[in-house]
């Protein structure tokens, strides 16, 4: 075998590996070193992704691995109190609100691991490795699959610090947690996140994962989230991504789901250069449910790859996945539905759809919505369309005086509907529904504060109809 | 509970029934020496007495095939075949050219009659014009007279090579290139026989055309290359059949099939294919790589793949349409039946250039005793293929909960005037409709007959009528009454 030749990218990542071995946080503990080394030669051995790889053949990284990043970034100061700065504005939305910059979980040095009177416990996942071994030992990088490709398996080996979240069972969290994620600096720069969220039986959680870009560099966000949902759990995770057009963001969730928990991921994409969305789903025991939602809205050269994959690999579980998207000018978009039902995972309902509107010649859509199923007594669906609006309900509305722009415009905002009309959240859900309606029309543009400012919904959004012409 | 077990002993008898055309015919064979060369391509090549281009042909396919390697992307796992250890030409020994059936050996009719498709009968009967190969040769093509009074030749490929050289120098491998893939570029460098089909302009061909391939004579591999050209405003109707004997070790067929139909021409392709699956334990059976491909060159031209899939131990086979003309028109029928250990990787391609052109695909997959079935198909809509438009059902029934069913459907578009829609739905037979025929009166084995035929019955209606009746009794011997 011949040596492998490393990418600027891959080089970089092996340098600052090599120099910070042992400086890393959790270096003391002798699981979490062995994890790094492994993952390090899993990354060393299959590289990072290319076209060449089959979930790979339409993300093309490269540009983005033969750039030189910023390794380690220091976290932005901020002279306001950053969480009043990004929190959130809608009416009758409350979340708490905790926040990233550059990487590093940003608080005062003695807030940055919060351990509340009822037990829930929030902070750095630094410290929390530290403070909290036993979890560590049987929850960290449980489920997070180095060997899926690349950029997890630098993750692992990499991270620094990152979001960790523990909420003892039969706890419910009524108020949302926010997890705010900005990243400015003066040069381009790469960040591993590594999040850690733990939910005891029967506990609740709703999480709202924001990421937001400041500046215009071409930026590497490379997030691994291990979510655990403990028996009759049920946690619900927003993700809001509103970032530049130059940044590459790659998110990749991983979800275990013990008996009877509830699960709903709702990935809403406003605006982004590269984003790609991995959401990998696990179910561990029996009765089960997984509803995995999202849209996507881009223009200009914007790429979003949304790969879905949910294993059923006991019986009796119950998987939805709905993803929706609007391609405007030179936009592309990949979906790649992924349906594993093992061999005896009987009574499993699985279904999955994908529905695509193309508005321009130049728009692109690949969609992959797959099965692979070795139980008998299922029921597993999936369809993909891709296709315009409906020219029957276009003249419909057209012939009641609603001009064809605005008629488009209605008819993509029903389009869109199924999915933001799933937000559990009815405040956030009239907020995200504005803000489509808002991009539709092409004026929602990256804020430079938080993605939810950007709405304003003290002012209600109209569509322009002439009433005199109803 | 009882009835549980009666269904199960029903399935057991059934997937017991033995592949009935597993028999071996006595024939004298010629064959090359074991393995590949370039000496045996040059053996191959004079047997034939080809001409050179043909030889530096097969030549270059050889040297590319050599630095390719064996893709491994498919859903199917078989031991790795050793190339060397396989005869690529065996032949039965031919005395003298023939020019009438009599002097056609009596074995050879024989085994053709035991296969049921009687030279002779068929010449007389049903109107359909035989090209019989046997294992790499084909022996015998009826219906000369009828087909020669309309300017339709229809011939073996190695007679075409020689009689309408410039027209096999146009055509073959004008849709699949030797560069296409790991199989295409073996056959290539190796192909024995197969049968060349030309329609001329305006010509609707009067009797249907039906190549039957055999495999007979032991560790030989079966190579052939089929090449139908449609003219501008022809029809043809063509038909494939194949089997094998049964044998305990493993043989390959990697074929490729290629159609060229020009403007307003419509090609409709048929197979039923029900090479040896192997015994019940997975052991033996025929290795099914084949390449087949369609161009829709012409505007309005229409290619229409039927295919009825139940033997083989491995298939691989995605029989595709390039939708090149405007207006142009792609179907894809199919039924994969899997049972035992049998695996089969199939599907299509729709590739849409042309304006306003049309694809459909059905594709229906049963599953049942250990097999896995793969439904895996392309889509694509390129840019200039405005207004088109693409329906796909793929749908997988389980028998039994020891298969798998899966789908890896692929959609890329480009285009935002064209509409594409996929659906598949993977289920069992429902225990509604079997109790709602059984309350009627209907047993359980005839009960699932029905239902896995009505299941079917979207592609079997479009079989030319002989392929249906026997397309349907295929399902009934593979699958009556196996539901656990």
């Amino acid at each position: 075998m011949s040596e492998r030749k490393l990418s600027p990218l891959e080089q970089d990542l092996a340098t600052y590996y090599s120099a910070h071995e042992g400086s890393f946080p959790g270096s003391e503990n002798s699981r979490i070193t062995e994890l790094r080394n492994s993952a390090f030669q899993s990354l060393m051995e299959t590289g990072l992704p290319t076209k060449k790889d089959e979930k790979w053949r339409s993300t093309d990284m490269k540009s983005v691995v033969a750039n030189t990043y910023n390794l380690n970034p220091d976290a932005q100061e901020y002279d306001v109190e950053f969480s009043e700065m990004f929190r959130c504005d809608v009416r009758g939305f409350e979340a708490d609100v905790i926040s990233l910059s550059n990487g590093w979980y940003y608080a005062p040095e003695e807030e940055k691991l919060q351990v509340y009177d009822n037990g829930l416990i929030i902070g750095s996942i630094a410290i929390a490795q530290q403070r909290y071994p036993e979890l560590f030992e049987q929850y960290f990088a449980e489920i997070a699959d180095n060997t899926s490709h690349g950029f997890t398996a630098a993750n692992s080996a990499l991270w620094q610090d990152g979001v960790f979240v523990y909420v003892p069972d039969g706890l419910h969290i009524e108020k949302t947690l926010q997890l705010i994620k900005v990243v400015s600096s003066d040069n381009q720069l790469m960040t591993n996140t590594r999040n850690l969220i733990i939910l005891g039986e029967s506990s609740k959680l709703s999480f709202m994962h924001c990421d937001d870009s400041v500046n215009h560099n071409s930026n590497l966000i490379n997030t691994v989230t291990e979510v655990h949902i403990g028996k009759n759990a049920s946690f619900d995770l927003y993700k809001l991504q509103n970032i530049n057009d130059e940044t590459t963001l790659l998110n990749n969730t991983f979800i275990r789901q013990y008996a009877d928990s509830r699960s709903k991921v709702s990935v809403l994409t406003l605006n982004g250069g590269c984003i790609r969305n991995e959401i990998h789903v696990d179910f561990q025991g029996e009765g089960g449910e997984a509803d995995l939602n999202g849209f996507y809205l881009m223009d200009k050269k914007q790429h979003v790859d949304n790969q879905v994959f949910v294993r059923h690999s006991v019986p009796n579980c119950y998987s939805n996945e709905l993803f929706k998207g609007v391609l405007d000018e030179e936009a592309s978009a990949v979906f790649n539905g992924y349906i594993y039902v093992a061999r005896d995972a009987q009574q499993t309902n699985a279904f999955q759809r994908n529905n695509n509107i193309l508005m321009t010649k130049t728009a692109k859509v690949n969609t992959m919505p797959f099965l692979e199923i070795y139980a008998d007594d299922v029921k597993c669906s999936h369809g993909a369309t891709v296709g315009q609006l409906d020219t029957e309900a276009l003249f419909y509305l057209m012939q009641r005086g609603i001009s064809e722009k605005d008629a488009r415009l209605l008819l993509m905002y029903a389009f869109i509907a199924d999915v933001t009309g799933k937000i559990g959240i009815e405040a956030l859900k009239t907020s995200i529904e504005d803000m489509v309606k808002k991009r539709l029309r092409g004026e929602l543009s990256i804020c430079e504060k938080c993605v939810l400012h950007c709405s304003r919904p003290d002012v209600t959004l109209e569509f322009d109809i002439d009433m005199s012409k109803v | 509970m009882e009835e549980e077990k009666r269904k199960n002993d029903v399935l057991e008898e059934v997937t017991s029934s033995e592949y009935k055309y597993g028999f071996v015919t006595d024939i004298e064979t010629e064959h090359a020496p074991k393995g590949l060369n370039e000496d045996i391509i040059r053996y191959i090549s004079a047997k034939k007495n080809e001409p050179e281009w043909m030889l530096e042909f097969r030549l270059k396919a050889y040297r590319h095939w050599l630095t390719l390697e064996e893709p491994d992307w498919a859903l199917v796992d078989y031991p790795k075949i050793d190339f060397n250890d396989i005869i690529y030409y065996a032949a039965p020994k031919k005395k003298k050219e023939l020019e009438s059936l009599d002097q056609v050996d009596p074995e050879l009719i024989d085994t053709f009659n035991k296969l049921g498709i009687s030279l002779e009968e068929q010449k007389r009967l049903s109107g359909v014009a035989v090209d019989a190969v046997i294992d790499s040769v084909s022996v015998k093509t009826t219906f000369q007279d009828t087909l020669a009074k309309h300017d339709i030749i229809f011939c073996a490929m190695s007679e075409a090579v020689q009689n309408h050289p410039e027209l096999v120098r146009k055509h073959l491998a004008s849709v699949v290139p030797y560069t296409d893939n790991y199989y295409a570029a073996l056959n290539t460098a190796v192909f024995s026989d197969g049968s060349f089909c030309y329609i001329p302009k305006g010509v609707r061909c009067p009797v249907e055309l039906s190549t039957y391939f055999r495999i007979n004579a032991a560790n030989t591999g079966q190579f052939e290359r089929t090449l139908i050209v449609a003219e501008e405003g022809s029809y043809v109707s063509y038909l494939e059949g194949c089997t094998a004997p049964q044998r305990d070790e493993n043989q390959l067929h990697a074929a490729i099939v290629e159609i060229v139909a020009m403007a307003d021409a419509e090609v409709k392709y048929s197979t039923v294919q029900n090479w040896y699956p192997g015994n019940k334990e997975g052991k033996g059976g025929i290795y099914n790589f084949v390449t087949k491909r369609g161009i829709c060159k012409g505007d309005r031209s229409k290619i229409s793949w039927t295919q009825v899939e139940t033997g083989s131990a491995v298939t691989w086979k995605y029989p595709s349409c390039i939708l090149k003309g405007d207006d142009s028109i792609g179907e894809f029928y199919s039924v994969a039946v899997t049972n035992n250990f049998q695996q089969a990787d199939t599907g299509t391609k729709m590739i849409h250039l042309g304006k306003n052109s049309k694809s459909t695909i059905i594709s229906k997959g049963i599953s049942a005793g250990k097999s896995n079935n793969t439904y895996r198909g392309l889509v694509q809509i390129s840019k200039k293929a405005e207004n088109s438009r693409n329906f796909s059902q793929c749908d997988s029934l389980l028998l039994g909960d020891q298969c798998g069913a899966h789908t890896f459907p692929y959609i890329n578009t480009s285009n935002e005037t064209s509409i594409v829609e996929h659906e598949a739905t993977t289920s069992k037979i429902s225990e509604d409709q079997l109790f709602y025929c059984q309350q009627r009166g209907v047993d359980t084995e005839k009960a699932i007959g029905l239902i896995v035929n009505g299941y079917a019955k979207e592609v079997l209606n479009k079989l030319p009528m002989e392929f249906a009746v026997e397309a349907q009794k295929l399902l009934a011997i593979t699958l009556e009454g196996s539901v656990g």
